[in-house]
């Protein structure tokens, strides 16, 4: 059909755009849609697999950590700290003066239930493990956690109170199943 | 190479010095292309296309794929299953491969037809074996990774062949085994040099493009370049032509990979593998069928081992093997029967190669293999000496005129070439 027209009408449109014009953008856009459509099951391939999405939840029963005593679980192969804190524990962390803490945050808000202070363990700096888990380390000033690569502490709340980290410690999602078990993730 | 000027002042500042876009222009811009190609001369981008698709989808599954024979074949599984996209990947490279060689099966038989391996070309024809050789290697020992029977079994057998060998075969076939049977520490070489021997193909692609560039295609009339007249530059006439034939290509690569991903899979390689049990029926890759045929149809051990690379390696020695000055088939009435002849000949060795090795098979494969070995060492050579050639024409230009007298090849002709 190109053929029964003049060379110059062939080429040119009264706008200056050619119809070659356009079939080159519309060459150009389809490829580029199908070298993103090859391009990113390359790319999500690095992304969780569902075997390891199928492990993101957890299930842990809460009723044998005696008061003061802390566990510490594996989740998404990271730490998570339960502490079930004492009376003394709850009140200095809910008397804090939250308007003057790095990242101010009441301790209500951090903790579902006040006995049970779940978070992450992961120094919110540079992704070490703080200590004051077990019976006799180090729990840093205010009575929390220590992080012994660059010296932060926190406090029973796991809110950041000295040294370099940025942010208080994580709260992961978790839920209350029963008053005796809980579920992370 | 003459450095070219650039509009864009960072190109041209880059260019002058470290010249990579007068390098680019040269080699896939401008250069001159013989100006009668046919579609059989697509099949050399596409295996460069093939190869670029399996090198990606290969590293993506290394990134999930464990090299132990007790986690290898369960990591296959979860590539199909967990892995996002993990089934499209593994289908891709699955299937890749058998369209990687599919592809490259043409492009030697278009060298075949065409006389493409003649002087001044047969370097870059031995480096095109040399890649045929060592995609051979690299498909077997991909194919041992999923760890199933037939990956097992395979490695078993094709190690074996090596103990034909006198005197020291034994040894290499420890050697080669990291033990006394094909185990975990064959698995794990397997893998490193399965990984690592796509990319001495990409070396030995290198040196066969710079090859290539030296003297140019080959083009179906198998007669020099005469000048500009003769040819056209790389793109856009050729870089299109490509992009058409790679759009048809990947529509059955795509069609395979989503309808029938596994039709050139043998399903025994979803059983786990088992030293202690051989399949009933082992065969190896479609893809080597043809070799495993001439390594059956030799009733010796050691023979049929030295007749199965004895048919890759008569292939290196070619182009000294057809003498003829005569490039293309089209010019050599007789040639072109035995091409064709020969080309029957590989295709029954492909059959026969999947069929068990008993009664009128094993006559069959006999006959086919000395046909095989007969077309390169006897009716070559002769051929050269006897068959009269049809006349050449003077240029790749000619043909198009002496038809231009009114027919649609006239038409077909640009005005401006008419002055010549």
């Amino acid at each position: 059909m190109a053929k029964s027209k003049s060379k110059t009408s062939e080429m040119e449109t009264s706008q200056g755009k050619s119809r070659r014009d356009f079939i080159v953008v519309a060459s150009y856009a389809m490829g580029a849609v199908g070298a993103g459509a090859f391009a990113w099951p390359l790319i999500d391939q690095m992304n969780p697999a569902a075997d390891t999405l199928a492990l993101a939840s957890i299930e842990v029963d809460i009723s044998k950590i005696a008061e003061g005593q802390s566990i510490t679980l594996k989740w998404r192969g990271k730490p998570v700290f339960i502490r079930h804190r004492t009376a003394d524990e709850i009140r200095q962390a809910q008397d804090v003066d939250i308007d003057g803490l790095r990242h101010p945050e009441g301790d209500e808000i951090r903790a579902q239930k006040p006995e049970y202070l779940v978070v992450l363990g992961v120094c919110t700096h540079l992704g070490c493990v703080p200590l004051g888990q077990k019976v006799g380390e180090v729990r840093g000033e205010y009575d929390g956690w220590f992080c012994p690569c660059h010296g932060s502490h926190y406090d029973a709340s796991g809110r950041i109170r000295k040294g370099p980290a940025p942010t208080n410690l994580e709260v992961p999602p978790y839920a209350f199943l029963s008053d005796n078990v809980i579920r992370i993730g | 190479m003459e450095s070219k000027e650039f509009k864009n002042p960072v190109v041209s500042w880059i260019d002058h010095r470290l010249p990579i876009f007068s390098f680019l222009n040269h080699e896939a811009n401008e250069y001159p292309t013989p100006k009668n190609l046919n579609y059989f001369w697509n099949f050399g981008s596409l295996a460069g296309i093939a190869l670029v698709i399996m090198i990606v989808t290969g590293i993506t599954l290394a990134m999930s794929y464990t090299a132990h024979t007790d986690y290898a074949f369960d990591s296959v599984e979860r590539i199909m299953r967990d892995v996002n996209h993990g089934w499209l990947i593994r289908y891709i490279h699955m299937n890749g491969a058998s369209f990687f060689f599919i592809v490259v099966f043409i492009h030697i038989f278009r060298g075949l037809y065409y006389g493409s391996y003649k002087a001044p070309r047969e370097l870059l024809w031995m480096l095109g074996v040399l890649i045929l050789l060592l995609m051979m290697a690299t498909a077997f020992m991909g194919y041992v990774l999923p760890w199933g029977q037939m990956s097992f079994w395979g490695a078993t057998v094709i190690t074996n062949l090596f103990s034909a060998i006198p005197l020291v075969g034994e040894n290499i076939v420890i050697w080669l085994w990291g033990g006394f049977s094909v185990d975990n520490p064959t698995l794990n070489r397997f893998f490193a040099l399965h990984y690592l021997l796509p990319f001495v193909i990409v070396g030995v692609v290198v040196l066969h493009l710079v090859a290539l560039h030296r003297f140019g295609s080959n083009n179906p009339l198998g007669i020099d370049t005469r000048g500009p007249q003769d040819t056209l530059p790389f793109h856009p006439y050729y870089t299109i032509k490509d992009f058409f034939g790679l759009s048809v290509f990947l529509t059955f690569f795509a069609a395979a990979v989503f309808f029938v991903p596994n039709m050139m899979g043998h399903p025994d390689n979803y059983i786990p593998a088992n030293a202690l049990q051989t399949p009933a029926h082992i065969v190896p890759e479609w893809y080597f069928l043809p070799f495993y045929a001439i390594l059956r149809a030799v009733p010796d051990k050691l023979g049929g081992v030295l007749a199965m690379f004895g048919a890759i390696a008569v292939l290196f020695v070619l182009p000294w093997l057809d003498r003829s000055p005569i490039r293309s088939a089209r010019f050599r009435p007789i040639f072109k029967i035995f091409f064709w002849l020969l080309f029957i000949d590989c295709l029954v060795l492909g059959y026969i190669g999947a069929m068990p090795a008993e009664g009128i098979y094993v006559l069959i494969g006999r006959l086919a293999t000395v046909w095989y070995f007969a077309h390169f060492l006897i009716i070559l050579p002769v051929l050269s000496v006897i068959e009269t050639p049809r006349p050449l024409p003077q240029s790749i230009s000619q043909p198009i005129f002496s038809a231009a007298g009114g027919g649609l090849a006239g038409a077909m002709s640009a005005p401006k070439e008419k002055v010549e």
